[in-house]
């Protein structure tokens, strides 16, 4: 049956890069590489590895990068989610959710150094009546060397992932009685919901919190933005190395990628203990009695973070769009003094090979990944039951295991096919990352569907595969193209699969963008960044109008 | 596990296989060079970290493609080491034929070492494309000598290049101003936080530390030696001295440095710092034009004189588009090209040729230039410094990285 292939597509997809990705970064960081004259295995490039200087530096900084951030995000969602769930404001922030999930990483870290840098447009507004600043002030804050805005990017841009999961999640919480439960106990509203609801919901979105901490610990582009650079966190020197055309430095490069493997298997293993910690902590105040009743201060404060983290995007996205047509703008000018489209003039016929490469690929990857994942619901129907515990955790294995780690012998496996910067070998890469987005977002839609329909339609004497063309199909065309549009925006946020893959030959307006930020020319960036969060903002567009145009004279399909 | 080496030995087999060489192009029979480039592709290895240059390429290809049907490819690269570490890496693999890059915009260290270890296309041909006989050869000695490393028509000329300072006359007072690496440092004291350099290994980050070197040194005739001819730690000292004085007054007191030349205008440009500096006289017009700058940016140069040099264009010996390539370097030297690049407006790189050589109607492509309010005329722009030896900038930077590069 075709739709037993969904499984064994959607598993090979999933294991198959990942494993043999990391063993092609296990053998040469072992010094096995014949095709780069490593013949035997040896301990050597760990060697060289341990003399590069401020390695340590490096590494740590990766790891608090990687607990800092997952530390914040999750208390800033669970301490909003606590105070506000059930209200106008929280469902006014649920609406905001897909444009936030949208914009690609790199365009949020662009947005926030665009905000903050001293001569951004933060200090630009305030001065100079506020501060009496004529020039900006001498403050290293992009790329401070406790990678302070690297993090506080990677948080803006975690906090809407987070509270989509929980979101996920909550339904089976059953949040209205359990909160009318613990109020009448005398409970205030976070701690109430800290007791009681929280236990339920964690364990659902532990695995994305992982992934969070895995993604935070190797995330290269927006490291490459706002983290430091004397020394840049690891995952960012690693790249540098196996970019280094010095072919030898792939040895160094791959005993780097293990190093940062290790690096986010030690930061989710920290993580665990601080969970206990954390139990241990709510258990003690749960048995002490604490009620917390008057939380408007908690509510107050996390409402203001929230708003603060999206707020932070918003107009981050509008200054990179206000430089991008900007002409002079000294600083501290709150506005330019004059405007041009020639940024963009310039950059449109430089920017059509990327923008076609960037689509393709997107395309291409969430359509592929939304098939396999209707295969795979149609086989899980089939069988009667949903995957396990462990065949559901694969859905998360590409998201766990940092991408550096295994992308490099990826990327060898494909050199050595002679395949790399090939379009095929692009698109197989982004499907790797967006096939888990895909599942995971069709999955309760498809469960939720009325079985009657299809038990009606048998009775018509349909058969399977017109039962799913005819009705299940059209029924579920919203949420397929809604979730191809997420797929979409994963791929085009894709940096380091495509840099790897692509070889720098195949470029996506994502790679552009992050290789022009070290330029600094900010209208550029901003063209290109521009670029970056109107792409994904298309394919959720089409995704909302294509439904309506067809169930226009459907008045039940309207919703 | 087992598969996975079998597959990549197999592979690595398939990978080593050496070609025989095949024959390049001549191109004293030019027309046998524009026919045979007709359909070629060029993968064109250069720079790209500048808008303005990007698209001047952008432009060249187009005329390419509509006069001679070749394809031009610009593989933007951050450093062209890069390109050509990756012609040796072809070469250990036995690529010796169909590489992956046909054109490379290179000079000094790079090119010595590619024309060191034979990675460049024999023999020279760059004298005998068509359009070097407009080329100043005798008025502009690094055409033929290229970071004191002889050119042998391995390379074609393709701008000129001299260090020249920028600053706004509007915040800085231009009497002011520093005369040579000395008063720079006094003038950094004096206005601390102002006065940066690009990270080395960045190219303009690592000119301005050779300037300094070649003021500092004791003995300016070791610099035109390898740096294997001289006690390097001891020569060096003056500069390293200047260095350790000089990075904690600069912008973010030296914790962090702007990546490269473009960076470092925005920060003019926000006034962030003061005075900023480029290989390219007209960079600031240029600038101006492109509303980067504002209007009341000027340069300045010192009089003692600063680095001069020339940049290139390059094949590596085992491109597979040979003819392509030479067609595209003998364009990028016509007067058409040359004049486009001068213009500030467009890039504002100034020319290579010898305009009393150019018919009338050519001179007057350069005589239309407005060459822009910022731009030096070639009588201000000050004595030239001969580049020092390859060798050293190799070291300089690798010393630089391991004082200041890592963990402040």
């Amino acid at each position: 049956m075709l739709t037993r292939l969904g499984p064994v597509l959607a598993i090979g997809l999933l294991t198959l890069p990942v494993a043999f990705g990391l063993a092609g970064t296990v053998l040469p960081a072992f010094g096995y590489l014949p095709a780069l004259g490593g013949k035997h295995f040896s301990l050597d490039p760990f060697a060289v590895l341990a003399t590069e200087p401020a390695l340590f530096a490096s590494a740590g900084m990766s790891l608090v990068a990687g607990l800092g951030t997952a530390l914040v995000s999750l208390t800033v969602v669970m301490l909003f989610t606590a105070a506000w769930v059930g209200t106008p404001a929280f469902r006014r922030m649920e609406r905001l959710l897909s444009p936030l999930l949208s914009v690609p990483h790199a365009a949020a870290a662009f947005a926030l150094a665009f905000l903050i840098a001293p001569s951004g447009l933060v200090a630009r507004i305030v001065s100079p009546e506020l501060t009496g600043w004529q020039r900006p002030p001498d403050i290293l804050i992009v790329n401070d060397p406790m990678g302070l805005s690297m993090m506080a990017g990677l948080v803006v841009k975690e906090i809407p992932f987070l509270l989509l999961m929980t979101l996920a999640a909550l339904p089976q919480a059953r949040p209205v009685r359990t909160r009318a439960l613990v109020a009448s106990m005398g409970y205030g509203r976070v701690a109430g919901f800290v007791f009681g609801l929280w236990p339920v919901i964690y364990p659902q979105i532990r695995l994305p919190v992982f992934a969070v901490i895995a993604f935070a610990s190797s995330v290269v582009d927006v490291a490459a933005i706002l983290g430091p650079t004397a020394p840049a966190p690891l995952a960012v020197r690693l790249v540098g190395w196996m970019s280094d055309p010095d072919l030898s430095m792939r040895f160094l490069a791959s005993a780097g990628a293990l190093l940062q493997l290790v690096v986010t298997a030690l930061a989710i293993a920290i993580w665990i203990g601080l969970e206990k910690a954390a139990t241990g902590l709510r258990d003690r105040f749960a048995f002490a009695g604490v009620r917390l009743r008057c939380d408007g201060m908690v509510r107050a404060g996390a409402l203001a973070m929230m708003l603060t983290s999206a707020a932070i995007i918003f107009a981050g996205l509008a200054a990179l769009a206000l430089w991008s047509v900007a002409g002079l703008w000294p600083f501290p000018d709150a506005m330019p003094a004059s405007y041009s489209l020639r940024t963009w003039m310039r950059a449109l016929p430089q920017l059509r090979d990327p923008m076609l490469t960037t689509l393709a690929a997107a395309f291409a990857s969430s359509a592929v990944a939304v098939v396999i994942a209707i295969l795979c619901l149609a086989h899980e129907d089939r069988m009667g039951h949903a995957p396990g515990r462990w065949a559901f955790s694969l859905i998360y294995l590409p998201l766990l295991v940092p991408q550096v780690a295994f992308l490099f012998g990826l990327q060898l496996l494909f050199v050595l096919a002679g395949v790399e910067a090939t379009m095929p070998a692009l698109m197989l890469a982004h499907l790797v990352f967006v096939l888990p987005y895909a599942y995971l977002g069709l999955k309760d839609p498809w469960r939720a569907f009325d079985r009657r329909y299809d038990q009606l339609a048998a009775g018509l004497g349909k058969r399977a595969w017109l039962r799913f063309l005819h009705i299940r199909l059209p029924m579920l065309a919203r949420p397929i193209l809604a979730v191809m549009a997420v797929g979409f925006a994963v791929s085009v946020g894709l940096y380091l699969p495509t840099v790897l893959i692509g070889a720098g030959r195949l470029t996506t307006v994502t790679t552009e963008a992050v290789a022009l930020a070290s330029g600094g020319n900010r209208r550029v960036i901003g063209v290109y960044a521009f670029m970056q969060m109107f792409l994904p903002v298309l394919g959720f567009a089409v995704a909302t109008l294509v439904p309506a145009l067809i169930f226009r004279r459907f008045r039940d399909m309207q919703y | 596990m087992r598969k996975l080496a079998i597959s990549m030995a197999l592979l690595a087999l398939g990978s080593m296989s050496a070609f025989a060489g095949g024959s390049a192009p001549d191109p004293s029979d030019w027309d046998a060079v524009v026919e045979k480039a007709r359909g070629e592709t060029v993968y064109f290895n250069a720079w790209g970290g500048s808008q303005n240059i990007n698209a001047y390429i952008e432009w060249a290809g187009e005329k390419l493609k509509e006069r001679y049907g070749v394809m031009l490819r610009h593989v933007k690269l951050d450093d062209t080491a890069n390109a050509v570490a990756s012609v040796v890496a072809e070469k250990a693999a036995g690529r010796n034929e169909g590489g992956t890059i046909d054109l490379i915009w290179i000079n000094g260290e790079n090119f010595a070492a590619m024309k060191r270890q034979g990675l460049l296309m024999t023999p020279g041909w760059a004298e005998k494309l068509p359009n070097f006989a407009y080329a100043d050869v005798e008025n502009k000695p690094t055409i033929r000598t290229d970071f004191t490393i002889p050119v042998e028509g391995l390379e074609s000329p393709w701008g000129m290049a001299k260090l020249v300072f920028f600053y706004d006359s509007a915040r800085t007072q231009a009497a002011a101003l520093p005369k040579d690496a000395d008063g720079l440092l006094d003038w950094a004291r004096q206005n601390p936080g102002r006065f940066s350099y690009p990270q080395p290994p960045d190219f303009i980050g690592s000119s301005f530390l050779k300037q300094v070197l070649a003021e500092k040194i004791a003995d300016p005739a070791l610099l035109q030696k390898p740096v294997e001819e001289a006690d390097f730690e001891e020569v060096t000292k003056p500069l390293f001295a200047y260095l350790d004085e000089l990075n904690p007054l600069m912008w973010r007191s030296g914790r962090a440095f702007p990546q490269n030349y473009p960076a470092m205008k925005q920060l003019l440009a926000d006034s962030e710092v003061d005075i900023i500096f480029a290989f390219n006289p007209a960079e600031a017009s240029s600038a101006i034009a492109n509303g980067e700058l504002p209007g009341t940016v000027r340069s300045f140069t010192f009089p003692g004189g600063t680095l001069a040099n020339t940049h290139f264009l390059t094949i590596p010996y085992n491109a597979p588009a040979k003819a392509g390539a030479l067609v595209t370097a003998n364009f990028l030297l016509s007067p058409e090209a040359q004049a486009r690049k001068e213009d500030p407006a467009i890039w504002g790189d100034p020319t290579v040729l010898a305009l009393d050589k150019l018919d009338p109607g050519d001179r007057a492509r350069f005589d239309v230039i407005d060459l822009g309010v910022a731009t030096l005329r070639p009588d201000e722009l000050g004595p030239a410094l001969d580049e020092p030896h390859p060798s050293w900038m190799e070291r300089i930077e690798t010393e630089w990285k391991r004082r200041y590069g890592v963990a402040n």
